[in-house]
């Protein structure tokens, strides 16, 4: 495993292109492109004012950078150094910019969500799509980029539109039963639009595609309800996090629930493996859990923090929890995130009032597999795009890496502290961008071959 | 009680009442004052009076007069001395009887009042246990009453608590619709003032609002973009409905495959079940369940028309009840047979060891035991009637007068030990006949063995061919195949034992006269075991040889019988039976020989 020098960022704004062959990072009002294998700077836009979005379009050639503040956004070529675009908001303010699947049309919505400008590249036209509805996920693009639905508000009720992203046709427009429309998000499939109603009433209605109600689903009553929602890849499975610790697996046959994940701070099942983080005092050996040391020379170790490896922790076992306030307007409980492996064989969650740890779930026996347990509360973790891996970050300057052959804590080097906010995977997973306040950095991990092997050792040493 | 007795007694105031009263006073008289009384009653003055007196006292008590019988009637009373005194010791008897029934009345006395004060005392106490239960009582059925009380007001309170989740949830419904009810009319103003800011920002013709580009760009699939007309809007609903044939085309089609995937395990654990299941056909004797025995026919029928492919590839609907019948029954089959097999093993382990080989070696020690037991006690008679022997011709030499005295009885013991010896020699005749009869025995054995094992041989390969032509037409000789691979203990066992099966058929072979060998080889096969047992058990009891009934074996070797009916149970149908049949023969010979001995 290979550390990138550490390049400066803001606004943790650093995304690789879909087609993997550039990385591009915002510095304050540059947007720098660079290659990812060399990491030599391709291109430098200047831009108005402080990037406040920044996104690639779904072909490569082009990047849309968003200036809330001004109301601007400003778009790129890659191609064509030379070629610029900007287009101004005016009065109407500008609360969120994105590109259409097809990369040549995008989509500002203005503040107070008054209305979406589709603006073209192409063409000088432009369409509006009145009465957006201000919600957590109003926008969704099928994964094929043919469908937009988008969340409606019309006197005080909620509405779906689903448009043709070719030419912006409007192909359905239905109203759904929902006291206040949360979040919808298409089914990997393009097939299946999930819809959930606020927090304060657990329902989950899925739509297809031709408007018409294929099922709901409601848990429970009185409590808060769905916090986070997440589609197997293989659209097989709807995974449903809510406040009360839960995920439900919704199954695409009859669309009930097929399973119920709870997530209880004590862990007595004694096929579950429990990795706990702890730390190991500096200039120690390396221990079996943590990565073979960095290519030395290249990366200077300086142990500004401890070193952590994973132990295996012999169940029973309590997490620790967070005693939620439960008084106050979103509490910090529940399931807030969660994610499918790329071949949907596992779930990745976290509660969140047990912030430090992560759960595995096999989904093939429904059943908890592993939890990692961290030393901070984990702040985000993302699967690597080709295989069951996952990598975690928790704000400390490490970052975590599972797959079901073991887990590691790999300290990233560099001079000083270097906190990982978040990170992102390049498509093929050989590397990873690590992203911190005002830096990053890239770690390369070794061929999926060689990492499978090192993780395989790993485990038989443990 | 006895006080009165007293009194009455006084009142009579006769001598003999006050003698009584005496008596009665002082337990132990002294003989002073005995004296004195006497003195007392009787002076020289009324000798007379006092006889008269007593003879009249005694004779109303039954005694015999004092005087003699009067010759006359005039003539005067004499008194009769011997009478006199006869009544004197008869009283004195009669008196030590009274003291004894009165020490005895004391005793009594005092027993009854000890078992008065034993009962009062436990009148008392049960009294006593009788008002602290009753104190226990009212205490119980105050705390009872307390605890109903305690149920009463939990009752309430629970009562009131439901009335407040109630309020609650009525509160929580109602702040909800309050709460929509309010949400609606803000969003309703939010929208008027929605509306008017868009009036006001999008209607002003707001210069800034603009794009500003250097040169338009080509469409990312290269094509010009279209009008929007009717044409457009079919087209994409086309699109959009193709896009979900497809999905839902996709989706039979995997739920085609699974089927089918479904449908050819199934075929495949039915077809294996039939091969496992119908066999047990072949048996209607052992498995006496009638029941099975129809549903098993049932079973291939259903077999036989399931077994064409091309039932299966029809839909689901027109199989299903016929496919889930047959799986019905034959699952109830297997269930019924694993059952069975469940209760067999059971039953075995009730036995002790499962294997029967281990049962054999048991018996042929016993067996050995038993003979070398015998031998021992052959050898110790010989040695004492050698003993006996050298003895009587030392004494003889010893002494000639008491030879000669002895001779005619030393001519008896030797005719009676050349009688003993004769008759041990036949007996050793005969323990060597019944040896070479058992090696003949074992060796016919083997062979037969050795038989049955090429047979099985055969059988299995036949087998194994079928199986892997899998002709269903063969079925017969798969179900037997699997009859045998369906008790795989019994498989098992074979596999174990077969080796050592291999042995006593090349011994015997090689010298078949050689008994001391054969026998020690014999304890591999049980059948040969059970036939060398029985010949024992006849030699204790010389009744009927020839048919030798449960009931005789049964008090000698009852061991013996589980292990056999085990052996009878496990045993397979064909060869061995017949072995066992001419063991015994073989050995019901042996008796008729043995039967000629004293």
């Amino acid at each position: 495993m290979n550390f990138s020098e550490v390049f400066k960022l803001s606004g943790l704004l650093c995304k690789f292109s879909p087609d993997g062959k550039y990385l591009a990072s915002c510095v304050q009002y540059r947007v720098v492109v660079r290659d990812v294998r060399t990491l030599q700077i391709l291109q430098l836009y200047t831009c108005l004012d402080q990037v406040q979005h920044m996104e690639w379009s779904a072909d490569s050639l082009f990047i849309l950078c968003a200036m809330y503040k001004r109301g601007l956004v400003q778009v790129w070529s890659l191609e064509q150094p030379e070629w610029h675009c900007k287009i101004d908001e005016g009065s109407a303010g500008l609360v969120a910019s994105c590109w259409s699947p097809d990369g040549r049309h995008i989509l500002n919505t203005t503040e107070f969500h008054l209305r979406i400008t589709v603006w073209s590249l192409c063409t000088k036209s432009v369409s509006y799509i009145k009465y957006p509805k201000a919600c957590q996920q109003g926008i969704t693009f099928t994964r094929d980029g043919r469908y937009l639905a988008l969340a409606e508000r019309r006197d005080c009720k909620d509405y779906v539109s689903i448009f043709v992203c070719s030419d912006w046709q409007l192909l359905r427009h239905f109203d759904t039963d929902t006291q206040d429309l949360a979040g919808m998000e298409w089914a990997p499939n393009g097939c299946v639009l999930a819809v959930w109603d606020t927090c304060l009433e657990y329902k989950m209605l899925l739509y297809s595609l031709d408007g018409r109600l294929l099922a709901a689903y409601s848990a429970y009553e009185w409590s808060l309800g769905i916090k986070s929602v997440a589609w197997s890849p293989s659209s097989q499975f709807l995974a449903v996090g809510s406040y009360d610790g839960k995920v439900r697996l919704l199954n695409h046959v009859t669309w009930k629930m097929t399973t119920e994940f709870g997530h209880p701070a004590a862990i007595s099942n004694p096929k579950t493996v429990v990795y706990k983080e702890v730390e190991k005092s500096p200039p120690l050996g390396l221990g079996p859990l943590s990565f073979p040391p960095f290519r030395a020379g290249t990366c200077p170790l300086t142990a500004t923090s401890p070193e952590s490896k994973y132990e295996v922790a012999s169940v029973p076992i309590s997490l620790q929890t967070l005693k939620p306030a439960t008084d106050r307007a979103n509490p910090r409980m529940g399931i807030g995130m969660l994610a499918f492996s790329p071949d949907s064989y596992f779930l990745a969650t976290r509660n969140d009032n047990v912030p430090n740890a992560v759960w595995v779930w096999d989904i093939q026996k429904l059943s908890l597999f592993v939890v990692l347990e961290q030393l901070s509360p984990v702040r985000s973790f993302q699967w690597d795009p080709q295989q069951p891996r996952l990598a975690i970050c928790t704000g400390a300057s490490k970052v975590y890496l599972w797959s079901p052959a073991g887990c590691m804590s790999v300290q990233v080097p560099g001079e000083g502290d270097f906190p990982v906010l978040s990170l992102c995977w390049h498509s093929s997973g050989d590397s990873l961008a690590l992203l911190g306040k005002d830096h990053f950095c890239l770690c390369f991990l070794e061929t999926s071959e060689g990492v499978r092997e090192a993780l395989g050792q790993r485990a038989s040493q443990t | 009680n006895k006080s009165i007795s007293q009194y009455t007694s006084e009142t009579k105031m006769s001598p003999s009442s006050l003698y009584s009263q005496q008596v009665l006073c002082s337990s132990i008289p002294l003989s002073k004052n005995v004296h004195s009384f006497f003195s007392a009653f009787c002076t020289e003055e009324n000798i007379e009076q006092s006889i008269s007196y007593l003879d009249q006292e005694l004779t109303t008590f039954g005694f015999p007069s004092l005087y003699e019988e009067p010759k006359s009637k005039e003539a005067k009373k004499e008194l009769n001395i011997v009478a006199v005194l006869n009544c004197m010791n008869e009283l004195l008897v009669l008196q030590r009887k009274n003291l004894l029934a009165q020490e005895n009345v004391e005793t009594q006395n005092l027993k009854l009042g000890s078992d008065m004060d034993h009962l009062q005392s436990c009148y008392a106490k049960l009294k006593e246990q009788l008002e602290t239960s009753r104190r226990e009582i009212i205490g119980l059925q105050e705390r009872d009453r307390q605890l109903q009380c305690k149920n009463r007001n939990l009752h309430q309170l629970l009562k009131n608590e439901k009335d407040e989740v109630q309020k609650l949830q009525n509160i929580i419904a109602s702040r909800a619709t309050q709460y929509n009810h309010d949400m609606k009319r803000k969003e309703r103003e939010y929208n008027k003032l929605k509306e008017r800011l868009h009036q006001l920002v999008m209607n002003k013709k707001d210069k800034k609002i603009a794009m500003d580009v250097l040169n338009y760009v080509g469409r990312a699939d290269g094509k010009r973009g279209s009008w929007r007309t009717g044409k457009t809007e079919a087209r994409n609903e086309d699109e959009m409905y193709k896009i979900l044939l497809n999905d839902y085309e996709y989706r039979q089609k995997q739920i085609l495959l699974e089927n089918a995937e479904l449908k050819k395990v199934l075929q495949q654990m039915k077809k294996e079940m039939i091969s496992l299941l119908s066999p047990q056909k072949k048996k209607p004797r052992e498995r006496a369940d009638e029941s099975t025995g129809t549903v098993i026919s049932d079973a291939e029928e259903d077999a036989g028309e399931l077994g064409r492919e091309s039932v299966w590839d029809l839909s689901c609907e027109t199989v299903r009840e016929q496919l889930t019948n047959s799986i019905r029954k034959q699952w109830r089959i297997l269930k019924s047979h694993v059952e069975k097999l469940d209760n067999q093993v059971s039953k075995v382990h009730l036995e002790g060891f499962n294997d029967e080989d281990v049962i054999s070696r048991q018996d042929h020690e016993q067996e050995t035991e038993k003979l070398e037991l015998e031998i021992q006690q052959c050898k110790e008679m010989i040695k004492t009637q050698q003993q006996l022997l050298q003895q009587q011709l030392a004494t003889a030499c010893d002494d000639d007068t008491t030879s000669l005295f002895r001779d005619c009885y030393l001519l008896e013991e030797k005719e009676r030990l050349k009688e003993e010896w004769s008759l041990f020699k036949e007996q050793k005749k005969n323990f060597e006949r019944e040896r070479r009869s058992f090696t003949e025995a074992a060796i016919r054995l083997g062979l037969e063995r050795k038989a049955f094992e090429e047979e099985r041989a055969s059988w299995l390969k036949q087998q194994f061919l079928n199986m892997t032509a899998f002709d269903h037409q063969n079925s017969e000789n798969v179900k037997l195949f699997s009859a045998f691979s369906g008790s795989s203990d019994q498989d098992n066992l074979t596999m174990h034992s077969r080796p050592r099966q291999k042995k006593p058929p090349s011994v015997s072979n090689g010298s078949p006269i050689c008994t001391s060998k054969g026998t020690k080889s014999l304890p591999a096969s049980p059948t040969l075991d059970s036939c060398q047992t029985r010949p024992c058990v006849s030699e204790h009891n010389s009744v009927s040889v020839l048919n030798i009934t449960p009931e005789e074996t049964k008090p000698n070797q009852v061991g013996r019988e589980c292990s056999s009916q085990t052996w009878s149970v496990a045993s397979r149908p064909g060869s061995q039976e017949g072995c066992y049949s001419r063991c015994s023969l073989t050995y019901t010979n042996s008796h008729v020989e043995k039967d000629d001995l004293p």
